[in-house]
């Protein structure tokens, strides 16, 4: 059994059809890229998977680990080990990232029946994660993602999962405004977490990124059906053809 | 990094629901029979051996009570007040207690149960130099006073009214009603006429407190009227910060609440007054509750004196509160930073008044309101430049937060400038919590309640940082317990 099933999957916004039938697999220890044009319903999809509200599904289901995780709150989904990096993260004014990602940690440990961390390790462990993505220990003073650049808000989106461990990460355009640098401790950020126990969905419009990732299967998503997939070198050959000649063929077919 | 712990130990401790401070202690009370008369007042004044000047200062604000009428200008709506349904005194029967063992047994776990460290737990929670002195003021009469010796050494008066009554004589009668004279207002009249008990502090030139003095108050007898008066003077160069948090057991009728607080700064004096306010705010549907009309206005009489009020109001049905500063030295400063929250049928009408009398006078106010449930919450400030008052700067900043949308949020500033070198800044924001807010920290594991409360803690930040942090700390748990409900 894969860690994430989804099965003819339909979802609309606002009345208007956005996933138009996804089946996908992500077996446990996998990690799989999804690549797509602009509006071709990725962060739709990655939003259903977390449990945002304003999106109606319409068909189709979501296993994870075997649970129907359509059926469950965002906080459940989290504690259940699904983690989304989001596309564009939202500022929490007069909100420490410390404060807040300890809060995040000890409701998801809660709900784990692990004991909770104390301030002592918590920032241990945070001081360890900053340094491994080379980030000041400043960030955890800072309100949450306000006045950040955008490649922080990113890199600062990778940092929370180092911490809350997720056993699904799903990354929606996290490598979108990282200068090389940044891109290359963000899929150090990945690879880290990455072994048996963890599986990973990468939204991504770039190669260069899945040459630090190197992914298990690649799948092309576009107008909200997965019309292609493949293995590492479908990438490439889309970052030269373009999805022009996808599209074509799927209608065709 | 102390900010790290305190929302993690406010989500933790915040699990039950219902209002957690909602219960009665059994102590034997004496009750002045129902009423308003010159014969109740003389025998509260009786009561409590006052000299006979006092006796005549209330009688004459009586006089002037009984030619006003409430005022109504508020944003507050409420079934009429039958002032002669209202104890106006009620003490406990023992005598007054010399140490911490001749309390009251009940009164002491009454206290446990609020969290209030009354004998030594009043190391209170690490605060830096260790010690708050607590000023128990239980049902109009002070029945316990700690650390009084570390404070006589110091020269500090940290006392009773009554007590200053008879021990300072001079001081009271120089003081009393010299900030909020007896006839300023209706609530402030009434109180000026049947006050029964409340804080007398007194720091001499040049003095700093050596802690930071707290008095807790708590209405228990029933549809017993509360009329505390407190008198706080900071002679020259002296400094000192005052703690006041209040909770009350839940009960099902109105309860009027007509505090009096006056604050003299002289030259280069500083005045810090904080406040959590937790009084029972009726139940969902708004029935019970306190009502809480409250006078407090502080001096600014001294050169570069400076007076700063800090507010979290979470209780009461009804909140009519406007702490304010007269700034009269030149230089002087005067500050309000508020966090006023209503949930459900709660009615909140706070702001503050700054009065700029002197030149280079600057005064600063941060109101932040949060309404949820089907509550109103106005805020209303003036801001009044006086001619004298040559290059006074004010700067106002109002933030609402909306939660749901059956609550309301008003803001009412009044801006009254006689000088032209004066300059008067006004930012205002109305916001509600976004869905993108709360899904972001719901999609990290929190639960919504746990979200509300992370987000409103954020956007209360400014003021909440004003608190010393042992208050700062009970300030957002009970900014959770508020919120409860509030969601979902
Ligand atoms: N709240 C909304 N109201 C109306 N349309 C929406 C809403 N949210 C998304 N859409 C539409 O759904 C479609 C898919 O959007 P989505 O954000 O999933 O695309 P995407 O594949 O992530 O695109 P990109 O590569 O630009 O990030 C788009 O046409 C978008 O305009
Ligand atoms: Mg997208």
């Amino acid at each position: 059994m894969a860690l994430l099933e989804i099965a003819g999957l339909e979802a609309e916004v606002e009345g208007k059809p956005i996933l138009r039938g996804i089946d996908l697999a992500v077996p446990l220890g996998e990690v799989h890229a999804i690549m797509g044009p602009n509006g071709s319903g990725k962060s739709t999809l990655a939003y259903v998977l977390a449990g945002r509200e304003g999106l109606r599904v319409t068909a189709g289901t979501v296993r994870f680990e075997g649970q129907d995780l359509l059926a469950m709150e965002p906080e459940a989904r989290a504690a259940a080990g699904l983690f989304l990096a989001f596309q564009y993260p939202v500022e929490l004014p007069g909100v420490g990232n410390a404060n807040f990602l300890r809060t995040a940690l000890n409701a998801v440990r809660r709900a784990r029946s692990e004991p909770e961390v104390d301030a002592l390790r918590f920032l241990k462990e945070a001081r360890s994660a900053l340094k491994r993505l080379s980030m000041a220990d400043e960030m955890l003073r800072r309100n949450v993602n306000v006045g950040f650049s955008g490649g922080e808000k990113k890199r600062n989106e990778v940092f929370q999962m180092a911490l809350l461990k997720p056993r699904l990460a799903i990354l929606d355009e996290t490598d979108s405004g990282l200068d090389i640098d940044a891109l290359k401790i963000v899929a150090a950020g990945v690879n880290a977490l990455r072994g048996p126990g963890f599986s990973a969905l990468v939204i991504t419009h770039y190669q260069r990124l899945l040459d630090h990732i190197v992914p298990d299967r690649v799948h092309v998503l576009t107008e909200g059906r997965i019309v292609r997939s493949g293995g590492p070198e479908l990438a490439v050959s889309l970052e030269e053809s373009g999805y022009a000649g996808l599209a074509a063929e799927a209608a065709a077919a | 990094m102390s900010a790290v712990a305190e929302t993690i130990e406010t989500v933790s401790a915040v699990t039950e629901g219902g209002y957690k401070w909602g219960f009665e202690t059994d102590i034997e009370t004496e009750l002045a029979p129902k009423g308003l008369s010159e014969d109740t007042i003389r025998l509260i004044s009786a009561r409590k051996e006052e000299p006979e000047w006092l006796l005549a200062w209330r009688l004459k604000a009586f006089a002037a009570w009984q030619t006003m009428s409430e005022p109504h200008w508020a944003r507050v709506e409420h079934a009429p007040i039958d002032y002669q349904d209202i104890h106006y005194y009620a003490a406990p029967k023992k005598k007054t207690p010399k140490t911490l063992e001749d309390v009251d047994p009940e009164l002491l776990r009454t206290y446990e149960k609020l969290g209030i460290p009354l004998s030594e737990r009043a190391a209170l929670a690490g605060v830096e130099g260790g010690q708050v002195a607590v000023d128990a003021v239980f049902d109009s009469v002070s029945v316990a006073t700690t650390f009084r010796a570390t404070l006589a050494k110091a020269g500090v008066i940290f006392c009773p009214i009554s007590e200053a009554v008879r021990e300072h004589p001079e001081l009271v009668r120089r003081y009393l009603g010299s900030v909020v004279p007896a006839g300023d207002n209706f609530f402030a009249a009434l109180n000026s006429a049947v006050f029964t008990d409340g804080s007398f502090v007194f720091i001499p030139k040049g003095v700093r407190c050596p802690m930071e003095l707290s008095t807790y108050f708590r209405i228990n007898a029933r549809s017993t009227g509360q009329f505390e008066r407190t008198l706080i003077i900071a002679e020259a160069g002296s400094h000192v910060s005052y703690l006041e948090g209040c909770t009350a057991p839940m009960r099902d009728e109105n309860q009027l609440h007509a505090a009096v607080v006056e604050l003299v700064a002289l030259d280069e004096a500083e005045i810090k007054y904080s406040t959590v306010q937790n009084w029972y705010p009726g139940d969902a549907e708004g029935r019970g509750g306190i009502y809480n009309f409250v006078t407090k206005r502080g001096a600014c009489r001294g050169r570069k004196s400076k007076i700063s009020w800090t507010q979290v109001e979470t209780g009461s049905a009804i909140t009519w509160k406007y702490p304010s500063c007269i700034l009269q030295g030149e230089g002087s400063v005067g500050a309000f930073y508020s966090v006023a929250l209503t949930n459900n049928r709660q009615q909140a009408d706070t702001g503050t008044k700054m009065i700029h009398i002197g030149p280079n006078t600057t005064s600063t106010i941060v109101s932040k309101g949060i309404s949820a449930g089907r509550s109103n919450n106005t805020y209303r400030g003036l801001v009044r430049i006086m001619p004298r008052a040559a290059h006074a700067r004010n700067f106002t900043q109002c933030d609402s937060l909306l939660i749901g949308d059956r609550c309301g949020a008003h803001t009412v500033p009044y801006i009254e400038s006689r000088n032209a070198t004066a300059k008067v800044e006004h930012e205002a924001t109305t916001s509600k919590i976004a869905e993108d807010q709360l899904f972001y920290c719901r999609s990290r594991g929190l639960s919504e309640e746990d979200a509300v409360t992370l987000i409103v803690n954020g956007f209360c930040r400014e003021v909440l940082k004003e608190l010393p942090m042992e208050f700062a700390v009970e300030a957002q748990k009970l900014l959770a317990v508020s919120l409860e409900g509030s969601v979902g």
